[in-house]
């Protein structure tokens, strides 16, 4: 099998949008969380090569950046999905049912905690608080949160998103 | 445009707020429609209710001022939507749903007559809001004065409000030794967890020696449970802001940076948002009200590590480091932010400024007990009737917050204990329910005041079961730096994890007791010499709990998988085949009109019979 650029079942990596990320990056301080952020917007995760450009443009080793990237929760190196669900296991919601949200969720999706399915339609965390423990038991799918989740509300909520 | 101190002094003298808002009257000729889309208002379909009084709007060709506004803290009420008419109180509507907004809108709005039965209560007094609701009685909003209130998505709103007075103040007529002096006076105390004295930390940093100096605003929030400053941050971005100039004008910062945790992609707009406008009105920037203050601020998103909230891991963060806490000292008042002195601060501590700064210390010191001054905001959560954000004075007891503004239990079950302070908190017991809420009074409980996370759990939740949560929590946020804290939580992790299985010995409660206070006493960061605290708390107070596990092999919750099982109650069963049909191990037996039973070799206690049991005949024993 010839090597190519492709990571596990990622798209052949195309670097234009991390260029435009870095232009915009030059010269600031602390730049590599926010560069990650970024990277991890625009590709859905932090690919292979990416990140070797990135410790070549901030001159430091990929070591470096790696150890960054698996310290904080937030990156990931491999795929994910189109729609990342994070289901809230915090005290709030742990204490009004959040683990059987997480069951209906996993149940719903077919994956567990961490997994992402086949499609790449969805992938599935586990949180540790969204702040909205007020309406617990409650989940984020993107950057929109839902409360007073029940199993019917679930199944609803997942079918919005493709 | 910018405005000058001129635009301020014209409302008349500084030191005397003006009053004039148009919280509670309409702006214009429009009748004014709001809607609470905080986190919370979102989360319960806030968005779907917003989009259905356009269409109604629109519908019947009406206009109307539409306005949005961030947690007035009844977040068991949500979606809530607010009617403005001229010469009448304003009038909020409970549990808004998009098929209850055409009546709203033709019944109220249109002919003037509130839909009495959906009202959860009325605004009369927009610096005393529903003082119809229980909810509110007790409380005493300073931080919170403005969410839910205004439109935190227009400065102008803030502006209206006394905004930026107290900058103005500041820059005006105040040396930067006096402002000190004034928070020092005030006895604010911070609200991130330790209550260390403000004025004092602001002391520190303007005295080190360094020509560069940072201001932070730490809105890492990690505390699950708690969701105090979000609501802050989305509902009155521009009183943080504030803060944090006055802040920076007294210790002789330039730059500030507000590091604000990933989770809360709303407040990261709305501060976005709020420094835009405060820059263009010439609020942030330089020359700040034509006065020479330079003050630049910066918005950084966190990356999802709880322990980054910690002072010196959030500067290593901000550097782009691993964020992994350092010893101290030096503290960061010396060597912080890029080896710069730095000072941080709080969401909340941050949001008491300006008012401290404008009533003077006098009026704040005034208000809660002698050691702990001024507010503390909770957020009230867990098994508790009225859920929500609640600013009460310091000094009010726990039983005030849970019974006279949380309405007590919810389904009337047993109360049983508090959680206070997340997982570096602690669980204090019914029966010390009258402790005063004041930093000393709640460390000697075991528990600290932490960031204010209030969660109530009552009979049905196990303490061993709770407490293994925690435990489950800080040792897999422990960065690992130190030894004491990995392995120490992991070890403790461990052994309660091995009473909830009903594999535990006497000889592990004092192991635990051990571990704790060896945890405790030698970690390096506040996370490993708290992570103790909810361990400690449950042994001192539920040690039946743990010894039932123990030694009876019993939990006495119903909780724990491991010493429960599930039985069908044949007086209540009605034979109508669902939870059998429902159950993933096919443990159930029945047929219609044959009453249902569960082979206990078979079920693996999931639950799922009970939660779908429509007559509640499952039963845990
Ligand atoms: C593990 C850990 C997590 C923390 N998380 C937060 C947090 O999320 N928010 C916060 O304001 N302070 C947090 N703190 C406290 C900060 O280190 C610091 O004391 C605080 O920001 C100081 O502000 P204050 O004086 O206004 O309270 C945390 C401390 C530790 C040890
Ligand atoms: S106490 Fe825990 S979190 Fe703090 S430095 Fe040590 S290992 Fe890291
Ligand atoms: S608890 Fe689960 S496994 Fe046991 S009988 Fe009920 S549904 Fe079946
Ligand atoms: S769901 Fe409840 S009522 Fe129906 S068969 Fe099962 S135990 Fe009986
Ligand atoms: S604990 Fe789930 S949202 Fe806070
Ligand atoms: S109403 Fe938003 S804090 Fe709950």
């Amino acid at each position: 099998m010839p090597e190519k650029e492709v990571h596990e079942n990622g798209p052949v990596f195309d670097p234009t949008p991390l260029e435009a990320i870095l232009e915009k990056s030059r010269g600031a301080k602390g730049a590599l969380i926010p560069i990650l952020q970024q990277t991890q917007d625009a590709y859905g995760y932090l690919p292979r090569p990416a990140v070797a450009r990135i410790a070549k443009f901030l001159k430091v080793p990929e070591s470096k950046v790696y150890g960054v990237a698996t310290f904080y929760a937030q990156f990931h190196l491999h795929p994910r999905g189109r729609n990342i669900v994070r289901v809230c296991l915090g005290t709030a919601c742990h204490v009004r049912g959040g683990e059987a949200i997480l069951g209906a969720v996993a149940d719903e999706l077919k994956v567990s905690p961490g997994e992402t399915t086949p499609d790449l339609r969805f992938t599935l965390e586990r949180v540790a608080c969204l702040g909205a423990c007020g309406l617990s038991p409650a989940m984020m799918v993107n950057d929109t949160t839902y409360g007073r989740l029940t199993k019917k509300r679930v199944a609803e909520v997942l079918k919005k998103y493709q | 445009m910018k405005l000058t101190l001129r635009d301020f002094s014209q409302k008349g003298d500084l030191a005397a707020p003006a009053q004039a808002s148009r919280a509670v009257a309409p702006r214009d000729s429009r009748p004014t429609i709001v809607v609470g889309l905080g986190t919370c208002g979102i989360a319960a379909g806030g968005q779907e209710v917003y989009d259905a009084v356009v269409a109604e709007l629109k519908k019947r060709g009406l206009d109307a001022d539409l306005v949005s506004v961030g947690c007035i803290g009844m977040c068991e009420q949500e979606v809530l939507v607010d009617v403005v008419l001229k010469g009448a109180p304003r009038v909020t509507y409970a549990r808004v749903t998009p098929d209850m907004v055409a009546r709203i809108i033709d019944d109220h709005v249109v002919g003037g007559k509130p839909v009495q039965e959906w009202i959860a209560g009325t605004i009369a007094d927009e610096f005393a809001p529903y003082r119809d609701v229980a909810f509110y009685q007790k409380q005493k909003r300073i931080v919170l004065r403005n969410c839910g209130i205004i439109d935190p998505g227009r400065i102008e709103e803030y502006l209206d409000r006394d905004g930026y007075r107290g900058l103005a103040k500041v820059l005006s007529a105040m040396k930067p030794a006096e402002v000190i002096d004034e928070v020092k006076k005030s006895g604010l105390r911070g609200r991130g967890g330790a209550g260390f004295s403000t004025g004092q930390k602001w002391e520190f940093a303007a005295k080190a020696a360094g020509d560069k100096k940072f201001i932070i605003c730490n809105a890492d929030e990690g505390d699950p449970g708690a969701f105090m400053d979000r609501s802050v941050l989305e509902g009155d971005p521009h009183a943080v802001i504030e803060g944090m100039a006055i802040g920076a004008y007294a210790i002789g910062a330039d730059e500030g940076y507000i590091y604000c945790r990933a989770e809360y992609p709303l407040a990261i707009k709305r501060l976005n948002m709020a420094i835009a406008q405060a820059t263009e009105r010439g609020l942030l920037g330089r020359d700040i009200l034509g006065r020479g203050f330079n003050f630049e601020l910066h918005v950084k998103e966190g990356a999802g590590a709880f322990v980054c909230g910690e002072e010196t891991a959030l500067m290593a963060s901000i550097e782009g480091e691993r964020g992994m806490p350092r010893s101290r000292p030096p503290f960061p008042a010396n060597r912080g932010l890029w080896g710069r002195p730095t000072n941080i601060n709080n969401v909340e501590t941050w949001a008491n400024v300006p008012q401290i700064v404008l009533n003077g210390s006098s009026w704040y010191a005034a208000i809660g007990t002698e050691k702990s001054k001024g507010t503390k905001v909770f957020a009230l959560t867990g098994r508790i009737k009225n859920t929500g954000l609640a600013e009460v004075p310091m000094g009010i007891t726990l039983r005030e917050i849970i019974y006279d503004v949380g309405g007590g239990i919810k389904d009337d079950k047993e109360f049983k204990a508090v959680q206070i302070g997340g997982p570096s908190g602690g669980c204090i017991p019914a029966k010390l329910m009258d402790t005063p809420v004041d930093y000393e009074s709640l460390a000697a409980t075991g528990a600290i005041m932490g960031s204010g996370g209030l969660v109530v759990v009552d009979e049905t939740t196990c303490m061993v079961d709770f407490n293994k949560f925690f435990l489950n929590f800080t040792q897999s946020e422990s960065c690992g730096k130190c030894t004491p804290c990995r392995e120490g939580t992991k070890r403790m992790y461990e052994i309660v994890t091995r009473i909830t299985e009903g594999q535990g010995t006497m000889e592990d409660l004092e192991k635990l007791e051990e571990l704790a206070q060896m945890v405790k006493e030698t970690s390096l960061c506040g996370l490993g010499q708290t992570a103790p605290n909810p361990v400690l708390t449950t042994l001192r107070y539920f040690r039946d709990e743990y010894i039932a596990h123990i030694v009876d092999k019993r939990c006495p919750a119903h909780v724990c998988k491991a010493l429960i099982k599930f039985r069908i109650d044949p007086d209540k069963c009605k034979a109508c085949l669902i939870c059998k049909r429902s159950c993933p191990q096919q443990a159930i037996s029945g047929d219609k009109k044959v009453v249902h039973l569960i082979d206990q070799a078979k079920c693996t206690q999931c639950g799922t019979c009970e939660q779908v049991c429509p007559f509640g005949a499952v039963i845990r024993e």
